[in-house]
């Protein structure tokens, strides 16, 4: 899903649901459902939603995808960090932030929480397709983080969750591109102060009167 | 020796109560000391912070001493009486209790706005509020998923059972229906309808004809019956109608003349009038359970005996003598 398109290498091509269902949310709240009708026809999809817990063909992915780049006159990388910084910051995605807000208690300790972000995944939804996270602290607040996956596209996800998370708890934050290697990629990740403005809350218990939220 | 260890403690136990000789509390971490606030936990007596439900009937420092290394449940004494569960080791001429959450840790995180820093370093508890939630999102989107597969095995079950023509339940529905009827045990009438002359319509005037004549039939059906009542097309000119809780002859007597009546005004197809009757076979349901296909054919021969009489007749089954 980079610059080249979604592809599966080593016989992975199939994808969750639940990632094809984040593609369809991502376009209907943020352009409206005739947006998603038309990126849904685009694409010849069989049926006008996509089924959160099925699986799907890898190649339905890469059709909505680049249908919706036609649509909307996008790259690829700029289309998936939108999608990231959806994720996080959409009223309708409260539930995934708040998942990735238990990382830490703050934005480094979020950043040295991603390398169990799969596995924290994969507790709830066990066969949920995720990239391999490993952080490098390069020191001096500078950092690099490695996204690897045989389904190509999730580093520009990570690029728009890392600066949507940066927003979330009040840091100050560099995120930039290093550079693809096989399936792998690399994003440079500066902290300029961990908590340069409030952040939004997070309480433990979920709506809980601790005004989080 | 014994700050060293209190140091050690509140890093790895930050839920840890310390009691002294005398019964008091001495010491504590900053968790357990968050439950209470404002007010100060050291100082107190152990017994008038914490009620030890279990092991039953032990109380003091002796109590605590006597269960060492054994599992102690116990209550906050304050209003919200929160549940928790321990485990004591004998200190010195004290005890240290070390507390936990347990299973009311989802109402304590709200309850006291609990934090990660809260929890030891090593506790999975914030795993665990984690998982709580993920899992709640997780079985939200599979119930999402069941009730559209739900809806869709709805949708086709309803088109299963509805005559397409005319919109009427069909022979399965029906005797679903009457199934439920014999199984409730309730007094019903069942009615069995033949139009007397639909095929001529049909066969003379040609389909379009005979569907228009159709849903003629339906409408009158649909007004002579009640909303709880059953219309169903069981042939292509046999309906079956189903009245729940009439079980009168006089009654039945009513309605069946009432439809005759209905059928007996002539049908017009563009300028052609045509005319049509009905013939009426009905059997009553006494709460007696015999069986569904019993009853349908009890109606299917007081039909014929109607047919018998002549056009536009109708007729009862005559119950067999009670036993």
């Amino acid at each position: 899903m980079g610059q080249e398109p979604a592809r599966a290498k080593g016989g992975h091509n199939r994808i969750h649901g639940l990632i094809n269902l984040a593609i369809q949310n991502f376009v209907m709240d943020s352009y409206g459902p005739q947006m998603w009708q038309a990126v849904a026809h685009a694409a010849r999809l069989p049926d006008a939603e996509i089924e959160a817990m099925l699986r799907y063909d890898l190649t339905l992915t890469e059709a909505v995808l680049g249908a919706a780049c036609t649509a909307l006159n996008q790259t690829p990388d700029a289309l998936l960090e939108d999608l990231g910084t959806y994720l996080v910051s959409h009223p309708n995605t409260e539930v995934l932030r708040r998942l990735l807000r238990f990382g830490g208690v703050n934005f480094l300790e979020f950043l040295h929480s991603l390398d169990e972000l799969p596995g924290r995944a994969q507790l709830a939804v066990e066969d949920l397709d995720m990239p391999q996270l490993e952080l490098v602290d390069l020191g001096h607040g500078e950092f690099r983080l490695n996204v690897r996956s045989p389904i190509a596209g999730f580093a520009p996800v990570m690029m728009g969750v890392l600066r949507a998370m940066a927003d979330d708890y009040g840091a100050l934050v560099l995120i930039a591109p290093v550079g693809r290697h096989g399936d792998g990629a690399d994003i440079a990740i500066t902290l300029l102060d961990s908590s340069f403005a409030a952040g939004r809350g997070f309480a433990l218990a979920a709506g809980g009167a601790g005004g989080g939220g | 020796m014994s700050d060293d260890i209190f140091a050690l403690l509140s890093v790895f136990c930050p839920m840890h109560v310390a009691v002294g000789a005398q019964g008091q509390i001495t010491y504590c971490g900053a968790s357990v000391e968050k439950l209470f606030a404002p007010t100060r936990l050291v100082g107190q007596q152990f017994d008038a912070a914490f009620h030890l439900i279990r092991p039953r009937g032990s109380q003091g420092l002796a109590g605590l001493r006597a269960a060492q290394g054994g599992g102690l449940q116990l209550e906050l004494r304050q209003p919200r009486r929160t549940r928790l569960r321990g485990v004591a080791v004998a200190f010195g001429p004290g005890v240290v209790v070390n507390l936990g959450f347990g299973l009311s840790i989802l109402d304590a995180v709200r309850d006291y706005t609990l934090s990660a820093a809260d929890f030891a370093r090593t506790d999975i508890a914030i795993e665990l509020l984690y998982l709580v939630e993920a899992k709640s999102a997780a079985m939200a989107a599979s119930r999402r998923l069941n009730l559209r597969l739900q809806g869709a095995r709805l949708a086709a079950e309803e088109a299963a059972i509805t005559d397409s023509l005319t919109g009427l339940a069909n022979r399965r529905a029906m005797e679903r229906v009457l199934e439920r009827l014999v199984q409730a045990r309730a007094p019903f009438a069942v009615m069995q309808v033949d139009l007397d002359h639909f095929k001529p319509v049909n066969d003379g005037l040609g389909h379009a004809a005979g569907d228009a004549l159709l849903a003629h039939v339906v409408q009158v059906l649909g007004q002579e019956t009640r909303q709880d009542d059953l219309a169903a097309r069981v042939g292509g000119d046999e309906f079956v109608l189903l009245f729940a809780g009439i079980a009168e002859r006089a009654r039945l007597s009513q309605i069946a003349e009432r439809i005759q009546r209905r059928f007996a005004q002539p049908f017009y197809w563009g300028d052609v009038a045509c005319k049509i009757s009905a013939s009426i076979g009905i059997t009553i349901a006494g709460g007696d359970a015999r069986p569904a296909p019993v009853l349908l054919a009890e109606a299917d021969a007081a039909l014929y005996a109607a047919k018998h009489a002549g056009r536009a007749q109708h007729a009862f089954h005559l119950a067999p003598p009670a036993q």
